[in-house]
């Protein structure tokens, strides 16, 4: 309290008050911001509708929480069968689980693959179910799971298949070189939508008769491949920022072309690399959302689709806001993680 | 011939035209210690360079102990576990402790375990008198601690030839001395060393021999004392008028 009286009016004056100008524009700001403030309290709040139908929330111009009551298994879980929402449910606490477990640097060890790969199998268990569990098939899967399932999945894939692009770009054999550089010219010369459209229309023309490749599958590879040549390029960044006497130091020590890169090279191009590694994670965590023109039912399409229900037309500020939501929570979660691994690294290694 | 640990013939070496060696010839016994001193781009470096093939020459034969450097990666890599290096900008591995840029090489290359490889790692720590160091990142090192890390660093290969390229150039004055101290020390317990170095006083007091070179030649070398004292050629004269002050 004490605070509040002799303090901040000083903080103001100084903060904000200390030019005639400065006074002017922060005046303008702070009005503007009560203002947006004020609309959003009310839209949200105030005159928003917590309980009663369609008809209900049409009478409001407020945010109309029954239809996100109401839409709320939809958007989430798309057509998995409603009574057994628990295992999607359950299926995605696990996997975040695996990926909370692992995320720690001080807990990298030959243990956390193992972990990571049976929160993935868990999960597939689950989703799909088999044993004494009943089968879901994977044309029922969607929303919330399908989103983290494609966009984990391939950003796990990709980094590993980056890291290779990557050096064979960079090293000295000629055909790798020139496979590779053809690899991710091409695939970053094409937009994502049309990779995916190759996969679930054309591809399938080259199969044989009778052999038919899962349209989820074909998604997540096609995913994985494009995701690959945009992470190869950003690691290739990272080795070129390695010092030559880095190499030198490990050759003279009589460490293998492998060892040096597995031991000194990509460690340290991996942590130059941290903040556009994960800006690629973060847009292929949206661009997901492109399955939905091969008619996958992701999070946003699950949204979409919600929207085409007789009785509840015309809610689509309250959907899409809802959905930013979580989109925005995936996000911003990946992008603090990322200044986390940014700090701890940059301590140890400064 | 047995006793020879180097063995250079006539090595030529050009980068693209320029000829950076031209026909060095140099002999080092086993135990020898051997100063070598000359301007800038007299292709000094490249020489001890060329030893343990991190750069390739174009005429003429190299022997290391017996092996003959070529391009068989093999032999390269035979010969790079039998000799170290140290460098001007000691290229520590800036993401591992002390600790662990000691025991990398050993564990990998030599397959050492990891207990008995730290129980060395931290006897030539405590060798470059740098033991309480170990835990911590090259970072958090001076400049000379870092170049003493460095040369623990190579002595865990248990190189039999140790080659320095500058390794007091890039230091702060007063970080030289703890450097040379270390080398001193190493140098009297019969190791073979190669040093690029402008440190007279060191020359004097542990070389066997000192190479003067310029333009790609070995232009004099003699004992230092002769070589300090009365130097022969012209442009030794020279050079080392410029270097004494």
């Amino acid at each position: 309290m004490n605070w509040f009286i002799y303090e901040f009016p000083k903080w103001l004056k100084k903060n904000l008050f200390n030019t005639p100008v400065n006074s002017v524009v922060s005046l303008f700001i702070i009005s503007l911001g009560l203002k947006a403030s004020m609309y959003i309290l009310d839209w949200t709040f105030l005159s928003a509708v917590f309980t009663g139908d369609a008809s209900t929330c049409r009478e409001s111009t407020g945010f109309c929480y029954p239809f996100i009551k109401e839409k709320f298994p939809f958007i989430i879980y798309g057509f998995y069968p409603r009574e057994l929402i628990w295992r999607p449910t359950l299926a995605m606490i696990l996997l975040l689980s695996s990926f909370f477990y692992v995320k720690e640097p001080k807990r990298w060890n030959k243990y956390s693959l193992w972990i990571l790969s049976s929160g993935f199998f868990l999960f597939f268990f689950l989703m799909r179910g088999g044993l004494f569990l009943e089968v879901v098939t994977n044309d029922k899967w969607g929303g919330l799971p399908l989103t983290l399932m494609l966009s984990s999945i391939g950003i796990i894939f990709s980094y590993p298949f980056g890291i290779m692009l990557a050096l064979a770009r960079r090293g000295n054999l000629k055909i790798l070189k020139t496979l590779s550089i053809t690899y991710i010219e091409m695939i970053r010369g094409v937009p994502l939508i049309s990779i995916l459209f190759m996969s679930s229309v054309m591809f399938p023309l080259f199969l044989p008769e009778g052999i038919t490749i899962d349209k989820l599958l074909r998604a997540q590879v096609a995913i994985i491949l494009f995701v690959s040549a945009y992470m190869a390029e950003v690691i290739r960044g990272g080795l070129e920022s390695i010092d030559k006497g880095q190499y030198e130091a490990s050759n003279s020590l009589g460490l293998s072309y492998f060892q040096t890169m597995r031991f000194i090279i990509i460690p340290q191009a991996i942590r130059v690399v941290i903040p556009p590694t994960v800006n690629t994670a973060i847009g292929m965590f949206k661009d997901t959302s492109l399955v939905l023109i091969i008619a996958l039912f992701d999070l946003l399409n699950t949204t979409k689709s919600s929207l085409k229900d007789s009785d509840w037309l015309g809610f689509s500020v309250e959907a899409y806001v809802f959905v930013a939501i979580i989109y925005y929570v995936f996000c911003y979660a990946m992008s603090k993680y990322a200044n986390r691994l940014e700090e701890e690294f940059g301590i140890k290694s400064r | 011939m047995s006793e020879n640990i180097i063995e250079m013939n006539k090595i030529n070496k050009w980068y693209d035209d320029f000829h950076v060696l031209k026909d060095v010839d140099l002999n080092v016994k086993k135990g020898e210690k051997i100063v070598i001193c000359g301007p800038s781009g007299s292709g000094k470096s490249t020489m001890i360079r060329c030893i343990n093939r991190l750069e390739e020459f174009q005429q003429g034969s190299l022997m290391v102990d017996g092996i003959n450097i070529n391009n068989n990666i093999k032999n390269i890599e035979a010969v790079r576990k039998d000799v170290g290096m140290v460098f001007q900008h000691f290229n520590l591995f800036p993401h591992l402790t002390i600790l662990e840029n000691l025991t990398l090489a050993p564990t990998r290359v030599k397959r050492v375990p990891k207990e008995e490889a730290e129980l060395m790692a931290m006897e030539y720590l405590d060798l470059v008198r740098i033991g309480d160091q170990a835990h911590k990142f090259p970072g958090q090192l001076s400049g000379g601690q870092k170049q003493r890390v460095a040369i623990a660093r190579s002595l865990c290969m248990r190189p039999k030839v140790l080659l320095f390229d500058e390794p007091t150039s890039a230091l702060d004055p007063e970080m030289v001395k703890e450097v040379l101290d270390v080398m001193v020390k190493l140098a009297k317990e019969g190791i073979t060393m190669l040093c690029v170095t402008h440190e007279m006083g060191f020359a004097r007091e542990v070389a066997d021999r000192v190479l003067f070179m310029d333009e790609g030649r070995i232009v004099e070398e003699n004992n230092p004392n002769d070589f300090f004292d009365n130097p022969k050629n012209e442009r030794t004269k020279n050079f080392l008028s410029q270097i004494i002050h």
